[in-house]
């Protein structure tokens, strides 16, 4: 078992002919996930890392079957991929492209409303079964399949908190990035809902950071649930210094909230375990589960 | 990105918000100068920085005829102009602008932004605008109007906005109009932040944005060539971030912090601080960095004479290798020429080429094989220096 994508998963990839395509599809394919087509408008019926090219992602599913889009296409034209793979009802559409304009974002999360498409990213590091599949731009090397579930805004800091947990002994059963970006697909309390119902997933960290209230919505969900399985909360940014503030808007919006120290006291509160530092973030998880049959 | 009011004011009167008569100036006589052309008597000088909440710092004044505009610009001009909303820094005031004084009646807010969690661009109104929404936000009514993108404003539940930020039936024609106008600059422009305030109600009943401040997304400046063009105007750092591709903000501290990503980034600061170190800088080299960025973004960190250790922490992944940063580091590192005391931490994507291939470049540094044992080093050699 595990989270959003398997070993069974089929992954097109927009923009596969790209440099940035064709290098992470010749690495996801390295590592056994099954890339079975890729999407480049003008592009179709070429044949490209051996796997068929289409103009059209509803043309590569309907030839294909796949079921996973991942989106390795320029900021400019990434809101038109997503849009695409949504409209060809693709199940789970991943989007590494960093830089997309949060109005284009806006476009497409209108458009996922009431879709059968769930999105992950942009400006995600994607996401990884270690061992099965993995659709994204994450180091492979540095992940072991095991019983963590991981959650992460952070590109990197997820990278920390998977050789935290590998370290650990413990491994991954799936590594999540929800994407740095203000408006992204997925959050936290999806992935969360996701993992804890995942019997593979044994233990979950959450790796947040200042700004915005995923982490908030993500500790009034686990306050409600109380899950028996232990979520681990980082949050970066506690020493950030203050940025210049144009006028009030953005701390309005987000009612006053989104400091460091606010979202690890929410997270706190709803029984989530806060670690002294994240650098004993592996060690912390370790030990909760260590008390568990 | 940010621009300023007088930009702002331009731009937006172009979709229809309205606003007082005024120019811009950079030397006292143009000032006094567009206080001439402006006619009659009573005018505000504004100073121009990047920030809100001038008023209560003296950035903004009230005279009565061009002479006092003049002496009033000359006092600005040049001074700097420290707010709540500068981050600690008092920017230099290069441009006054100078409008006809408007007296209001009463000062309501009216902001747009992008809410993350509806995802829609929303407007918001307050019938507390102008200082009071500025002290304290938290205390004060705010209502939200999200809108649908695919609808657009709609006038009916704008009207309601402009009935709950208290103005009058005379005036909510003119209020929903102003909405429309915002959301249109809004959504044309690619904007992250446009804000009102005070939309004031004058004494003869019109209703007039006395200040108005923008900020833009930078991810869709590629699309905004005239918005693009006013970033000549912007703060060193952040052009230094433009030309560079990478974000880096001094800081009080004497260890150099060499990260990469923002979230281990600001991490790895937290880290240092919990273990009793002062980091001297944030610096986040993203993912797509070149190996030139790369050089020249820890070039910064190694020529700032506070630092006294250095902190690498490089991850490898997406297109980012260990090794390709070793390489940077080590021209970073000949091009400073100092020798720094430096814990390195590779992890990921070709992690022991990497620390190989610092050792043959001829660099000293210590390895760490786990960030907490990497930051406890560092702190050690920071505080021997």
């Amino acid at each position: 078992m595990a989270v959003l994508v398997s070993g069974e998963s089929r992954v097109l990839f927009q923009g596969i002919t790209g440099r940035a395509g064709t290098f992470f599809a010749e690495q996801a394919m390295a590592y056994g996930t099954r890339v079975v087509a890729g999407v480049n408008p003008g592009k179709g019926g070429t044949r490209h890392l051996h796997v068929p090219v289409f103009d059209r992602v509803g043309d590569a599913v309907e030839a294909t079957g796949a079921d996973v889009a991942a989106v390795f296409v320029p900021p400019a034209r990434a809101a038109d991929a997503m849009l695409e793979a949504i409209r060809a009802k693709v199940p789970l559409v991943v989007c590494v492209t960093e830089g997309v304009p949060v109005l284009d974002m806006v476009r497409v999360r209108a458009a996922l409303q009431g879709s059968r498409t769930r999105l992950v990213g942009p400006n995600s590091p994607g996401i990884i079964v270690p061992g099965e599949c993995k659709v994204g731009i994450m180091p492979a090397v540095i992940h072991t399949r095991g019983r963590v579930g991981i959650i992460s805004r952070s590109g990197t800091l997820a990278y920390e908190m998977v050789a935290q947990t590998t370290a650990a002994g413990l491994g991954q059963s799936t590594v999540i990035g929800v994407g740095a970006d203000p408006v992204h697909g997925i959050g936290f309390v999806d992935c969360l809902e996701l993992m804890l119902a995942d019997p593979e997933t044994e233990g979950v960290v959450l790796v947040g950071e200042i700004g915005g209230v995923e982490e908030e919505q993500a500790a009034a969900y686990l306050a409600t649930v109380r899950p028996s399985k232990p979520v681990v909360g980082v949050v970066a940014g506690r020493s950030a210094p203050p940025g210049r503030r144009m006028g009030h808007a953005g701390a309005i919006i987000d009612g006053g909230v989104g400091s460091a120290d606010a979202k690890l006291d929410a997270l706190r509160e709803a029984g989530v375990i806060v670690p002294d530092s994240p650098a004993t973030v592996g060690v912390t998880i370790a030990r909760a589960l260590s008390g568990r049959p | 990105m940010n621009i300023h009011e007088y930009q702002a004011k331009g731009l937006l009167q172009g979709y229809g918000v309205p606003v007082p008569d005024g120019g811009v100036a950079y030397t006292p006589e143009e000032a006094r100068r567009v206080a001439e052309r402006l006619g009659g008597s009573g005018f505000a000088v504004k100073a121009q920085i990047l920030a809100g909440a001038r008023g209560p710092a003296g950035g903004v004044r009230l005279v009565e005829d061009a002479d006092a505009v003049g002496a009033c610009a000359a006092q600005m001009l040049g001074s700097r102009l420290e707010t709540m909303q500068t981050g600690g820094e008092a920017p230099e005031v290069s441009r006054v602008y100078v409008e006809r004084a408007e007296i209001p009646a009463r000062e309501t807010y009216l902001g747009a932004v992008v809410d993350r969690v509806s995802a829609r661009v929303t407007l918001l109104g307050s019938a507390e605008g102008g200082s009071r929404i500025e002290e304290s936000h938290a205390d004060t009514a705010v209502q939200t109007l999200a809108v649908d993108p695919s609808r657009g404003l709609v006038s009916e539940e704008a009207a309601a906005l402009a009935r709950a930020m208290g103005i009058e039936a005379a005036l909510e024609g003119a209020a929903v109009r102003t909405m429309g106008a915002v959301y249109d600059a809004f959504v044309a422009l690619d904007a992250s932040l446009i804000e009102l305030n005070p939309l004031a109600v004058t004494r003869d009943g019109r209703l007039l944005a006395l200040d108005a401040k923008m900020s833009f997304d930078d991810n869709a400046l590629f699309r905004q060539r005239r918005i693009a063009d006013l970033r000549d105007q912007e703060a060193p750092g952040t052009q230094e971030r433009a030309r560079h591709g990478y974000n880096y903000i001094k800081l009080d501290g004497n260890i150099g912090c060499l990260v990469n990503g923002a979230g281990l980034a600001m991490a790895t600061m937290d880290m240092l601080r919990l273990a009793g170190g002062r980091p001297a800088n944030f610096l986040d080299v993203p993912p797509a960095a070149s190996r030139e960025q790369m050089i020249a973004a820890f070039r910064t960190v190694l020529s700032d004479a506070d630092v006294a250790a250095v902190l690498v922490n490089i991850v490898g992944g997406g297109v980012t290798r260990c090794d390709v940063a070793a390489e940077a580091l080590a021209s970073a590192v000949r091009a400073a020429g100092r020798a720094l005391p430096m814990v390195v931490r590779f992890e990921g994507t070709n992690r022991d080429v990497a620390r190989g291939a610092l050792r043959d470049l001829g660099v000293s540094f210590e390895a760490a094989d786990s960030l907490g044992r990497a930051v406890d080093r560092v702190v050690a050699l920071a505080g021997q220096a």
